[in-house]
């Protein structure tokens, strides 16, 4: 009772940073895990990977122009997904030719952050164009990513059908007449809108968390789709809370009192909840082997 | 040579194999006939040692068998290779000379010599230097022959050759693998949906169904009786024309007979009851 | 005169003063003629074996390795040899449950995030993060090119060892497991070699830009020529004459040596995509 009392009126609920670190990780991580359950099933984390790397080339021409950084993340993630969409094919982890191309983007991002650090004299834009920073992001930020997000959420529903047999066999959904070319643009820019969303949360390195983390685990335990997105929102939801939490709680902690970098411990939660999920999945069905036996 | 007594397999909680049972001799030409999901497939892996057998056993050259033995060749059912992969014909076959060995290979006379000769028992000669993903199917399975031939194997086991080939093809290639095992007294084992292009070269006859198998000469086993036995239900053989055709069989209300003509199956799956 | 007046600037665009004399240039010269030669041969494999994300990957937790070993104050070719053997493995391991992209992604993410957490606690915030991701040809040591050179040594060796099961077990894996090849060990070891080669690029390319430098030259080099040979040949001339100009160009400039060599890289094969194109036009015309 008394640490409920103390959790209540902890002054970590009064802090306008903590609100929006809350605000950003959580929008981002619901429609990354959305999305993220259709990366999956279409085998895309790779094209996933690549649109953050190249929207922290994006970021880091932004601060070179003292632009807002989810600007260049998204400008940059737009041009790089429509790139991909009009090489025409899903990109694949065995896809050399397009992360080749794209790694272009990189060494040019290589340029920019260099030029920034000429500029600014300070080196934080790299830690906080790759790895984030949620405490001290542009609160104007708040509402357009909050916006995005839902209107993404919003699109992935209304195609939520097509989509699905899209992602299970093109083929088969080209020829029962759907226009596999129009979902595909608009998965592209779902996408792009989720990935580009997280990095922000996350930084442009760790983004991939947020959109395979959760997927991944949703789609190991549940077996319908409906169930994985709803189990892969959840488990996104938590991940950013307790990582928000616990990186607030970590100025206190040993060695330095310097505090625990808050994407470094959702990625952490989210991949611990990665193996809770294969675990899970693994005693269910040995459960279900030994219930079966039973029966005959 | 090869002797499979009593061998049972489970799949992931599905008995696959449940007793099956033959012999086949140096120099036979063996055909391993049965309908989809038979379990032809599993059978030949448990015959190379990939898959362990939960009762029975496989012997051959009447010693236990076990993985990677290079008395035995082995041509599998599907392959894929990616369009531009960098490999030419030749370097294909090679591998199964002696890829399982550490260490990058030295040009030798004689091991250019044997590759040259595995080559050409399949006329594969006109398109050893081209790059092997750009190959027709037809063609990546006479390289796919010539890559188990050239480990000189004395057991040939080959899966669904005839699938990829169009009839005059696949009439060459049971011509070949004829001749081969003729000539080299090396036992061959085929597998095939259907037996009517073997027909004048089989030794054999081993017919797979629910798992259980019947052996013996052609004649002996492609009748209704053992064949009603191995189903377990009513069917008919029928010969028209030097064909053979069963009917009765499984997934034979699933073709229509011109969509099965179409598709180049056999009669024998396209009869209807 | 005037002929003269263009030689010296480009003597002097191309040798420009201290290149040859600057200790650091050397090395840097010799680390790069090492990491272009090993990304190359290891390359083809990974370029065969379609694990462009892993090759993707291992640079990245190299990283995290570096961070790491500046927090605990050891040398940083440990955390390098650490993490990327740890993470090759854990990658290849977990790959054979899970689907092998998401277990890719999920071992790179929590590798980067234990590199965050080491750049904060270490306070080596901003220059070393810089130089990590993106290189730094500066800063090459002595030490450090015998170090480069040993496990450059180390990979050749495993690669030849490796070449031929590797071969088989990836055109013909049926054939290849039926023959006895264990697949399980080879994947192992494959895992190893490519975590090898990013031990060696980490430091000179940078974390970031190291995959390219594993995958351009090959896929490259695979537009061209089919045959293994002819295409590690010519990979491996291509990987050096990009990472060759890419030093000259970040020595005159004080741009990162990474930016030119992935600039150089894509362009490579931007120029032999667009002529094969042009090529194979022209034969159609006619
Ligand atoms: N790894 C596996 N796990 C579970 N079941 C399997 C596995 N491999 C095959 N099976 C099942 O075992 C049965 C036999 O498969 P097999 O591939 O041996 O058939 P087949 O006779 O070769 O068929 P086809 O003519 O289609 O090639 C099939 O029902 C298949 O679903
Ligand atoms: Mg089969």
């Amino acid at each position: 009772m008394m640490y409920l009392d103390a959790f209540v009126h902890s002054p970590f609920w009064h802090s306008p940073q903590v609100w929006h670190a809350l605000f950003i990780t959580t929008s981002a991580g619901v429609v990354s895990a959305v999305v993220g359950v259709f990366i999956v099933l279409r085998g895309q984390s790779f094209a996933g990977h690549i649109l953050t790397d190249v929207g922290a080339t994006g970021a880091s021409a932004s601060f070179l122009f003292s632009i807002n950084s989810w600007y260049g993340f998204l400008s940059f993630g737009l041009l790089a997904g429509a790139g991909m969409e009009a090489l025409g094919k899903r990109t694949r982890g065995r896809d050399t030719a397009t992360g080749l191309v794209l790694s272009f983007f990189m060494g040019l991002g290589a340029l920019f952050l260099f030029l920034d650090t000429r500029v600014s004299n300070t080196a934080d834009v790299t830690m906080s164009v790759l790895f984030g920073s949620v405490f001290t992001a542009d609160p104007n930020t708040t509402p357009w990513l909050i916006g995005t997000s839902a209107a993404t959420l919003l699109v992935v529903a209304a195609i939520y059908r097509p989509l699905l047999i899209c992602s299970i066999d093109a083929e088969w959904a080209q020829a029962r007449g759907i226009p596999v070319r129009w979902v595909g643009l608009l998965f592209m820019l779902a996408f792009v809108v989720a990935a580009e969303d997280s990095a922000l949360a996350m930084g442009a390195l760790l983004s991939t968390a947020f959109l395979m983390g959760p997927a991944a685990a949703g789609v190991r335990i549940a077996h319908r789709i409906g169930a994985a997105i709803g189990i892969s929102a959840l488990l996104a939801v938590m991940a950013a809370w307790l990582g928000v939490g616990l990186a607030y709680a970590s100025y206190n902690w040993p060695p330095a009192g310097r505090g625990y970098p808050c994407s470094f411990l959702i990625a952490d939660i989210l991949f611990m909840e990665y193996l809770g999920a294969g675990m899970a999945a693994r005693w269910r069905a040995h459960i279900r082997r030994l219930g079966g036996k039973r029966c005959t | 040579m090869l002797d499979v007594r009593d061998v049972h397999v489970h799949l992931a909680e599905r008995l696959v194999l449940a007793g099956v049972q033959f012999q086949i001799e140096a120099g036979e030409f063996v055909g391993l006939i049965g309908p989809n999901g038979a379990g032809k497939t599993t059978l030949l892996k448990t015959i190379l040692g990939l898959v362990t057998p939960d009762l029975g056993q496989v012997l051959v050259d009447n010693r236990p068998i076990r993985r990677g033995n290079p008395a035995i060749g082995y041509v599998p059912q599907k392959v894929h290779l990616d369009p531009d992969t960098p490999l030419r014909g030749r370097d294909f076959v090679a591998l199964g000379l002696d890829g399982v060995r550490w260490g990058v290979p030295l040009p030798r006379r004689s091991r250019r010599e044997r590759v040259e000769r595995a080559l050409g028992s399949v006329q594969a000669l006109t398109y050893a230097d081209a790059p092997v993903g750009r190959l027709s199917g037809g063609e990546l399975q006479r390289l796919q022959i010539a890559q188990a031939l050239v480990g000189e194997p004395r057991l040939l086991l080959v899966d669904e050759p005839l699938s990829n080939l169009d009839i005059r093809n696949a009439h060459e290639v049971v011509r070949l693998l004829h001749e081969l095992a003729r000539s080299r007294g090396m036992a061959i084992l085929l597998v095939a949906h259907d037996l009517n292009p073997l027909l004048s070269a089989l030794d054999k006859v081993v017919y797979l169904a629910r798992g259980r198998s019947m052996a013996g000469r052609t004649d002996e086993v492609m009748t209704s009786e053992s064949l009603s036995r191995l189903y377990g239900y009513p069917v008919e053989v029928m010969r028209t024309r030097g064909r053979i055709v069963v009917v009765g069989g499984p997934d034979m209300h699933l073709v229509p007979p011109e969509a099965a003509d179409h598709a180049g199956l056999g009669e024998w799956e396209a009869t209807t009851p | 005169m005037h002929m003269m007046g263009v030689l010296d600037t480009l003597h002097l665009w191309l040798l420009p003063s201290g290149l040859l004399t600057t200790l650091y240039m050397w090395h840097a010269y010799v680390c790069g003629t090492i990491v272009a030669l090993t990304a190359t041969l290891v390359g083809y494999f990974v370029v065969l074996r379609g694990v462009a994300f892993m090759a993707h990957s291992l640079p990245k937790i190299g990283f995290a390795g570096v961070a790491g070993a500046t927090v605990l104050q050891v040398p940083p070719l440990v955390g390098l040899l650490t993490f990327n053997l740890l993470g090759g493995l854990v990658m290849s391991t977990l790959s054979r449950r899970g689907r092998r992209d998401v277990v890719t992604a999920l071992t790179l993410v929590l590798a980067l995030g234990a590199g965050e957490l080491f750049l904060t606690l270490g306070q080596a915030y901003g220059e070393t993060a810089y130089a990590l991701l993106f290189g730094q040809i500066v800063g090459i040591s002595g030490p450090q090119v015998g170090q480069t050179l040993a496990v450059g040594l180390v990979t050749t060796g495993l690669w030849m060892i490796l070449y031929r099961p590797l071969l088989f077990v990836t055109v013909a894996r049926d054939q290849a497991l039926a023959r006895g090849v264990r697949e399980r060990l080879l994947d192992n070891l494959f895992a190893i070699l490519v975590g090898l080669v990013c031990v060696m690029t980490v430091p000179v390319v940078g974390a970031l830009l190291g995959f390219s430098l594993l995958i351009g030259p090959v896929a490259t080099a695979s537009l061209v020529t089919r045959r293994g040979v002819h295409t590690l040949l010519l990979a491996g001339a291509l990987g050096l004459a990009a990472i060759w100009l890419a030093l000259l160009l970040a020595y005159d400039s004080g741009w990162p040596v990474g930016f030119f060599a992935t600039t150089i890289i894509v362009l490579e094969y931007k120029v032999v995509y667009i002529g094969r194109w042009v090529k194979t036009r022209r034969a159609l015309a006619i």
